[in-house]
């Protein structure tokens, strides 16, 4: 099944037609609407006019999530207030958010675009839809909500956590569709083998995203749950889970390009690479109202293809992403930059702003352990004075991260200078 | 009387403890009593130590973060009950033992107790 053939499957020329078309609408509109967007153009020497169609994209200069921080935190909304329906967030590289809007029509188009990566995955009206992304200001859980509501399944909208009641509604509700992430998918497929109750259940596809897998771990999560597993690709910036997903043939994501135009370009020379070679995604959002984006930076690594898929659909594919070209952890789902835990540390008087952050996978759960030296100035020979120092850490690093990590106080000078390549992180996860 | 206490921060790391212990050899320290409390995570080792400036100085050079801490320590006469009548002269609202332990000697032993008040503390114990 395909949602919306005269899209998904329009040739390649009607395609570039469109998007030229929708380009330079959204120059003009941005040009008028967002000073921010005005003055870098202007500051390159162009003026809407220059673009004339999609082949005048890399004429345009990128936008990257300092523009976004710069603007905190609507400064490159083009609507007013009063036409913007929803706010969304996700982690800043400091202190600020970055903070995301929708116009009524930009949350229509998510809808869409959801319900057609939910269709990629066999996953119709007659489906009952599991939600286990977090719900609130991440874009995960009401993206994926409102998608598979578009789409006419039933919904059930568990958020995170409490594993066991989320089996019991699989269970007893007959969930055939759930959404999450792949790690939580991997650690529900566990409580369900212990449980044993695969044979109880009649779930058939997974929609999975929000953090980086491998094509093994789908394999491994289709083999143990007997189902299909989709990945799915988005980021709050862009729009959220939707931009792109995969297909029954799995060999590649396909992008929504009617909305979003993909391009990949060398992180050195920001020059354009040919298909099928890896570098980094940057988008520009052809339709997006609230939250115009222009040639944005993702850091995400990737390649791309624009052959016809097997599956009829000629949009662009993704192949699996290969890594960030920036320092971005992705922890249960999170965005986490290492300098909001330096920033964190550094407005704390009583530890010293060293630390190391070693991120793990324990029984499919990401681990995030904080070491942090003890100031010699604040040491205390009371262990419930150090032990109060670490929850006081923990709790600032949770204000800042919003993932509790584990802190753990280490002797002074242990960690490495932030002079040179100091290493601030250990990811001990293996993706396999 | 007061004694000075050196408190030293031990990772729990293979070989830390060791390190401590070869330094003060070293350096021809005499440990003459000590406690270690324990977390999951790190050890807390409290001595009184023959040279407590020079114990600071040389355990502060590889490292470890050091702390020099007023204790207060009273002669037991190895009585039943000599304890519970020491601790009973202490009022309520001063009476806060954050940890205390013992130093052997050879006329008995001598308790060494970290409160928050020593000053009162030690007037209460006419000590």
């Amino acid at each position: 099944m395909i949602w919306n053939e005269s899209k998904e499957c329009m040739s390649r020329d009607e395609m570039m037609h469109l998007q030229s078309t929708r380009l330079v609408k959204q120059v003009k509109n941005v040009y008028h609407s967002v000073e921010h967007y005005r003055k870098k153009m202007q500051a390159v020497g162009l003026e809407p006019g220059d673009i004339r169609g999609i082949e005048d994209i890399d004429k345009l200069p990128f936008t990257t999530k300092d523009d976004l921080r710069d603007t905190y935190p609507c400064g490159l909304f083009a609507v007013p207030r009063s036409e913007v329906v929803r706010i969304h967030a996700s982690s800043g590289t400091t202190g600020k958010a970055t903070v995301v809007g929708y116009t009524r029509r930009d949350i229509e188009n998510w809808e869409e675009c959801v319900a057609r990566i939910l269709t990629m995955a066999n996953i119709g009206s007659s489906d009952t839809v599991q939600v286990s992304y977090g719900y609130g200001l991440f874009t995960g859980g009401l993206g994926a909500h409102y998608g598979a509501e578009f789409l006419g399944a039933t919904v059930v909208p568990l958020s995170t956590g409490n594993t066991k009641k989320q089996l019991t509604m699989m269970r007893d509700l007959g969930v055939t569709a759930i959404c999450c992430t792949p790690s939580y998918l991997m650690y529900l497929a566990e409580a369900i083998e212990e449980q044993g109750i695969l044979n109880d259940l009649v779930l058939k596809s997974a929609i999975c995203g929000a953090e980086p897998w491998t094509e093994n771990m789908r394999r491994e999560i289709e083999r143990r749950l007997h189902i299909d597993a989709h990945d799915i690709y988005g980021l709050s910036e862009v729009m959220g889970p939707g931009v792109a997903g995969d297909c029954k043939f799995h060999t590649g994501l396909h992008i929504n390009e009617d909305h979003f135009f993909a391009e990949i370009v060398s992180p050195e020379t920001l020059q354009g690479i040919p298909d099928g070679e890896t570098g980094e995604l940057v988008f520009t959002t052809l339709t997006k109202e609230a939250l115009p984006l222009i040639r944005y930076r993702t850091k995400d690594l990737t390649s791309i293809t624009h052959e016809k898929c097997e599956c009829g659909r000629t949009t662009a594919r993704l192949s699996r992403f290969k890594g960030r070209s920036d320092d971005m952890l992705i922890i249960r789902g999170v965005n986490v930059f290492p300098s909001q835990v330096e920033a964190a540390l550094l407005d704390m008087s009583e530890v010293s702003p060293n630390y190391l952050m070693i991120v793990d996978r324990v029984d499919n759960l990401d681990t995030l352990e904080v070491q942090v030296e003890v100031d010699e100035r604040f040491f205390s020979d009371e262990i419930k004075e150090l032990e109060n120092l670490t929850k006081k850490i923990t709790h600032v690093l949770q204000q800042a991260l919003l993932i509790v990590p584990k802190v753990k106080l280490v002797e002074p000078r242990t960690l490495q200078r932030s002079e040179g390549k100091a290493v601030r992180v250990i990811d001990k996860r293996k993706l396999v | 009387m007061r004694m000075n206490q050196i408190s030293v921060f031990i990772e729990n790391k293979e070989g830390n403890l060791l390190t401590v212990s070869k330094i003060l050899k070293d350096n021809n320290i005499d440990i003459r009593t000590l406690s270690l409390a324990d977390t999951s995570e790190y050890g807390m080792l409290r001595m009184i130590v023959s040279d407590e400036e020079l114990a600071k100085k040389v355990l502060k050079e590889a490292g470890f973060p050091v702390s020099i801490t007023p204790v207060i320590a009273v002669r037991t006469n190895n009585k039943v009950g000599y304890m519970h009548d020491l601790l009973e002269k202490i009022p309520a609202e001063i009476a806060n033992i954050e940890y205390m332990y013992t130093l052997p000697s050879d006329e008995g032993s001598v308790l060494i107790l970290k409160v928050a008040n020593p000053d009162k503390v030690e007037e209460a114990l006419g000590n």
